[in-house]
């Protein structure tokens, strides 16, 4: 009798915990926060610097990114357009109304439409990205790398920078990006 | 002594009160992202499948599942204004070979859908800006498929006290125009042929 009681109260707190704590865990993931490993090199030297030996664990801020607002410089990770299962890690490199020049790319030059972004990885030639499939929606960003938080030894915050040879030739307000002329 | 436990109390209730919200706010949450949402629609692009101000039931599991088919009508993020959403029907999924000219064009150009996008068209062919102006729209921007439609009871100018719920207007189409989706791809037909032998079956 006492043992089935027992039995009863445990399943009751196990079943209302698991209400509790599952759809907490899903939204925080959902809305708040990404814990994510970095796979291949086409990042590199920026995130997994060693390549597969000791893969990178970094923390993807979706907050941030609710309104969309994404900057050029940012590390972001997009699903990705040619497998809807797929999230691919790459770095913005021109945000819409650039006006960009391609490495590979079918144009030469390219203006980015509205709502989308050039996204490319560091490692040029081993990065499936934009100069493949060209400017992205801005509807599939899905968080911005903030953080590396695993190997402890690269415990860092991820700065937005855009590499200087990849800056974008001028945007739609018409200044030129790349130094400033007198 | 007293306002000691007064304020004891009331800070505990403040704070069952707020993982009360919190607990149920992450529930609906997890709702509205994976099992379904309501949606209004605005826009005739969709007519006379969705008329404007018509009130949607799109369900998100299709989408998690990627169970997505051909003649589903679907809610996506536009691919332009990630604000925006744009509701139309799938006209092709990836792999599949699609007519981009209109039907008074004499000669017919076609594409095929790319690996991981779409083709989404509206039903209002003439009042629809849709795939043939913007090209294939990425799968994952898709949020969910409209599987039910609020009927309005318009005939006899009375509103029924409960709303009233049809299941998609699609269930329909599609087994309608099953024969002329094949049919289409080898013959050229336009997809207004198609579209309105469909819109002909539901009258």
């Amino acid at each position: 009798m006492a043992q089935t009681g027992f039995g009863r109260r445990y399943f009751k707190a196990f079943v209302s915990g698991f209400f509790v704590a599952v759809p907490v865990t899903v939204t925080v993931l959902d809305r708040l926060a990404y814990v994510a490993r970095v796979e291949g090199a086409s990042m590199q030297p920026s995130l997994n610097p060693d390549g597969g030996s000791s893969p990178d664990v970094v923390l993807l801020n979706r907050w941030s990114v609710r309104n969309y607002q994404v900057h050029r410089g940012d590390i972001v990770s997009v699903l990705s357009p040619k497998d809807p299962q797929q999230k691919i890690i790459k770095r913005v490199i021109g945000i819409e109304g650039d006006f960009i020049k391609t490495l590979g790319y079918k144009n030469r030059y390219v203006r980015v439409p509205d709502g989308h972004l050039w996204i490319e990885g560091d490692h040029h030639g081993h990065s499936f990205d934009s100069n493949t499939f060209g400017p992205v929606s801005l509807g599939l960003v899905h968080g911005r790398a903030s953080h590396i938080i695993w190997p402890p030894s690269r415990w860092q915050r991820i700065e937005p920078s855009v590499p200087p040879e990849r800056r974008p030739l001028l945007n739609w307000e018409g200044a030129t990006e790349d130094g400033y002329d007198d | 002594m007293k306002t000691g436990r007064m304020f004891r109390g009331f800070f505990v209730k403040t704070i069952s009160f707020v993982g009360y919200t919190v607990q149920y706010g992450c529930i609906a949450h997890c709702a509205f992202e994976y099992i379904g949402e309501f949606v209004s629609c605005s826009g005739p692009s969709m007519e006379p499948t969705i008329t404007n101000h018509d009130v949607v039931f799109s369900e998100r599991v299709s989408r998690h599942l990627c169970r997505i088919q051909k003649g589903d009508i679907v809610i996506a993020k536009s691919p332009f204004d990630p604000k925006m959403n744009i509701c139309k029907r799938v006209i092709g999924l990836e792999g599949d070979k699609v007519c981009t000219s209109g039907p008074s064009d004499v000669f017919k150009t076609h594409t095929y859908v790319p690996r991981g996008h779409v083709w989404l068209e509206g039903d209002n062919l003439r009042n629809s800006t849709d795939s043939r102006s913007y090209g294939p729209v990425p799968y994952a921007l898709i949020r969910g498929r409209v599987c039910l439609k609020r009927k309005k009871n318009g005939l006899t100018g009375r509103t029924s006290s409960k709303p009233v719920w049809t299941t998609s207007p699609k269930m329909k189409c599609y087994h309608a125009g099953r024969p002329t989706f094949s049919l289409e791809i080898i013959l050229n037909h336009t997809q207004t042929l198609s579209y309105s032998s469909c819109i002909r079956s539901l009258k």
